[in-house]
Order: C-alpha cells, then sequence, then structure tokens
C-alpha cells in the first residue's frame, strides 16, 4: 500500500489558467480543484487541449495566464517534481535496455517508495517474467503496462495521466482502474484525460470538459 | 538523490553503450580514418608529417567529437526521456552535465586514448606527446560542454546535421587555438604552460557555465 498523504489545502489548484500557442487560445481560462482521494476526468475530443492542460500542470509548459497552486504553495520547480507523476504519450523508455533496467533508471531518477521494488511492480502489471526482455521486443500494450509500473514507484502523491487506456486490453483498462483506486484510497489523486469516458474509475471522480464552448 | 539520479544515469548510459556497442567504436574509427587518410595524402614522410602531426590529431579528435554531438540529447528527446528528467526532483542541469561527461567518456575518451597510435602514423615526435594528451584531456571536455548547449539549442528540431558543426565550430575555434597552439610552442622549445592552464581555466568555467545554460536551452527548445 502506498505510503499516507495527509493535506489539508486542495493538492492541486487551477485558478483562471489559460494557455495559447502563437496567439491561439488552445483552453482556458480554467478554474479547477483537486483533492486527495479524489480523480479529475478531463475529457475532450482529439485536439482539444487535453495533452496541453496536463503538460501545463506538469511544469513542462508554462501557462499565459493563472496560477497552479500545488499542495496550497505557488508551483515551484522542486515542489512540482516532489508532488506530481506524469505518464505522457511518450513514456522515456529505451529500446535497447531491458524491461527492468528501464524502471530501475527511472526509479533511479524519480526516487521510490518504500517498501516497493521494480520486480514487484512488474509483476502487479502484469509483466511478471519480461524482466529480461529488450523493451523494443514488447508491444505498444506493453509498454505502457511498463510505464504504469514507473507510475506505480513513484513516490509522488498526484498522478497526471495522459490517455492511460490508449493502446491497453480489458484486463489493461481494469488494471489502470484498480492502481488509480488504490492509489486514491491511499491519499494521492489523480488527473486523467481521455477522449471517452468508457473506462472510468470507480472512485470519486470530478469532470472537466475541453474543447467546443463547454 | 542528486548522486543516486546521477547513478541511475552512468549505469543506464553504460548499458545503452553496452547495448550499441558497435557505434560507440565510430568516433575513434572516423578520426583512425582521417588520420590515416592524411597520412596516406602527404606521402607518409616523416619529414613532410611531423610538423602538422599534432594539428592533424587535434582535428581529427574535434571532428569525431563534432560528429558525436547531435546524438547527445536527440535520443532522449525522441523517446520522452527528456521530459522524465525536466520532472525529476533532481535539477536539470545536474542530468544534463552528468550526460555531457558521460558523453564525453564514451565518445572522446576512446579517440584520446588510440592517439598515442595515430601519432606513430603521422610521425608524430615522440617529445611532443605528453602535451598532446595533456592538451587534449584539458580541451575536449569543453568541446563537449560547449558542445552540449548547442545540441539542446537543436534538439527540436528533426534534422540538424550541419546546424550544429555550424553553431558548434566558432565557439570551438579558440579551444583549437590554444589546444593545438600549446603542443606547436612545446615543438618550437617554448613554454607550453600558458596555454595549458587557459585551456585548464577554459573548462573550470564551462564546467560552471554550460550545464546551467544548456538546460535553459534544452527547456526552450523542447516545448
Amino acid at each position: 500500500m502506498p505510503d499516507e498523504h495527509v493535506h489539508a489545502s486542495p493538492l492541486l489548484a487551477a485558478r483562471g489558467l489559460a494557455f495559447s500557442r502563437n496567439e491561439t487560445p488552445v483552453f482556458g481560462p480554467l478554474d479547477f480543484s483537486l483533492d486527495a482521494n479524489e480523480a479529475l476526468l478531463v475529457q475532450g475530443g482529439n485536439g482539444a487541449g487535453k495533452t496541453t492542460l496536463l503538460r501545463v500542470l506538469a511544469g513542462l509548459l508554462r501557462a499565459d495566464a493563472g496560477a497552479i497552486p500545488i499542495d496550497g504553495c505557488p508551483a515551484r520547480a522542486d515542489l512540482r517534481a516532489r508532488f506530481v507523476a506524469y505518464l505522457g504519450h511518450l513514456p522515456g523508455l529505451k529500446g535497447d535496455l531491458t524491461a527492468l533496467q528501464n524502471l530501475e533508471f527511472l526509479c533511479g531518477l524519480h526516487g521510490r517508495r518504500s517498501k516497493q521494488t521494480p520486480q514487484a511492480a512488474m509483476d502487479i502489471v502484469g509483466l511478471g517474467g519480461y524482466e529480461d526482455a529488450p523493451l523494443r521486443t514488447l508491444s505498444a500494450g506493453q509498454k505502457k503496462r511498463l510505464g504504469l509500473a514507473r507510475l506505480w514507484l513513484s513516490p509522488a502523491p498526484l498522478w497526471l495521466l495522459d490517455e492511460p487506456y490508449a493502446n491497453l486490453d480489458l484486463d489493461g483498462l481494469d488494471l489502470v482502474n484498480r492502481m488509480v483506486q488504490a492509489h486514491l484510497r491511499s491519499g494521492g489523486a489523480a488527473l486523467i484525460t481521455t477522449h471517452g469516458a468508457y473506462a472510468a474509475p470507480p472512485v470519486q471522480t470530478k469532470m472537466l470538459h475541453l474543447g467546443g464552448e463547454a | 538523490m542528486m548522486r543516486q539520479a546521477a547513478a541511475a544515469l552512468i549505469a543506464r548510459d553504460l548499458r545503452l553503450l553496452w547495448a550499441r556497442r558497435g557505434d560507440a567504436l565510430q568516433p575513434a574509427l572516423f578520426a583512425l580514418l582521417t588520420v590515416v587518410l592524411f597520412a596516406l595524402g602527404l606521402g607518409g614522410d616523416a619529414k613532410s608529417l611531423a610538423p602538422v602531426a599534432s594539428a592533424v590529431l587535434w582535428l581529427a579528435v574535434l571532428l569525431a567529437g563534432l560528429l558525436a554531438l547531435d546524438s547527445l540529447f536527440r535520443g532522449d528527446a525522441e523517446d520522452g526521456s527528456l521530459e522524465q528528467w525536466m520532472l525529476a526532483p533532481v535539477p536539470l542541469w545536474w542530468l544534463v552535465l552528468v550526460r555531457t561527461l558521460m558523453h564525453w567518456a564514451t565518445t572522446a575518451l576512446p579517440v584520446i586514448v588510440a592517439v598515442p597510435l595515430l601519432g606513430e602514423l603521422l610521425h608524430l615526435p615522440r617529445a611532443q606527446l605528453p602535451v598532446l594528451m595533456a592538451s587534449l584531456l584539458l580541451g575536449t571536455p569543453i568541446l563537449s560542454l560547449f558542445g552540449a548547449v548547442v545540441a539542446a539549442l537543436t534538439v527540436g528540431m528533426r534534422r540538424a546535421g550541419i546546424l550544429v558543426a555550424l553553431l558548434a565550430l566558432p565557439l570551438y575555434v579558440p579551444v583549437l587555438v590554444f589546444g593545438a597552439g600549446a603542443v606547436a610552442a612545446s615543438a618550437q622549445g617554448l613554454d607550453a604552460d600558458g596555454a595549458l592552464l587557459l585551456l585548464g581555466a577554459g573548462l573550470v568555467i564551462s564546467l560552471v557555465l554550460a550545464p546551467p545554460t544548456t538546460a535553459a536551452a534544452l527547456r526552450i527548445a523542447h516545448n
């Protein structure tokens, strides 16, 4: 079970958050907050700005306006790095390394939760037996599962998941939901983008619609 | 935390190097080719080769490094590793520094190790070898650190081959001048210490200034 995270103020909040690319507004202004034990489902069609929103929240892009307090404090890079785990479209895995070596590197980079080992995380995501397989021999879905294993090991309480359901089979969808559920139960929070509500985790969920005039 | 991240990055780079050990020899092979072709072109006799040997070796090492420069961050940018670096709880400049030094150790160092052999091909006077090695060991890390800034600036472009060379060469010129100059001075019986000390000072400055600059360039180029 993950460590306990106890927080008084919302884990993540957005106040008047807006972002535009080359003078064209991508989204915003947005206002929302995300408490511990909560999931926020960000919905919207292709090109609605879901990924951009997540990259802004992760600190990879700079917002044009608005603030993103994390745990009640103005988000500085070091604070954000300790609070946020980001799983994007590109998993940051090396094809020439084995699955386990990839996981060990990412754990070394981000730190890992006590009492969790890369080996155990691989079993949890259903990749037991693939430890020594070169990553390039794994399928897209298996790589996604490895990304989920990395997330599971991360000590960060706030998960930013960009289309975590993409490429996964039915069992994989269920795996994501179970992981999110366990993470939330232990005091974490998750922000999940998806283009359909077909696979919402069975937890207390807020919705945010992007795109159109919604 | 910083030491742990550095250890993880070093282990990863060594494993990647082993997985692609054929590619790892490329810079050294390139330097070897340059030197052999030069020796053949000048006829291979000691009288014409010896005076230019040190300059040719410096050029071969510099060009081999330039060849490997584009691979410094490109792979990590393309597969999303760079995003994870930026989100890691350690400063980006620290990861950049470790990565750059690893890149130097895996691309420039093998060439430097081969320099005594290559020197024989070019009839390099034995007395010049220590000064040449010292100038290379002080100068090539500066090339890597300067090169990292350029590689970071161009990481967002799909193909940046010639642009990297164009941007990096002006930065490389002073290093080449002092590096090859140190050997030339010692060949004329002058004191090479001045040039070597300048290279050392340059190395210290670039060690301090290049990683934060590279980190900033990566953040700008990669979004």
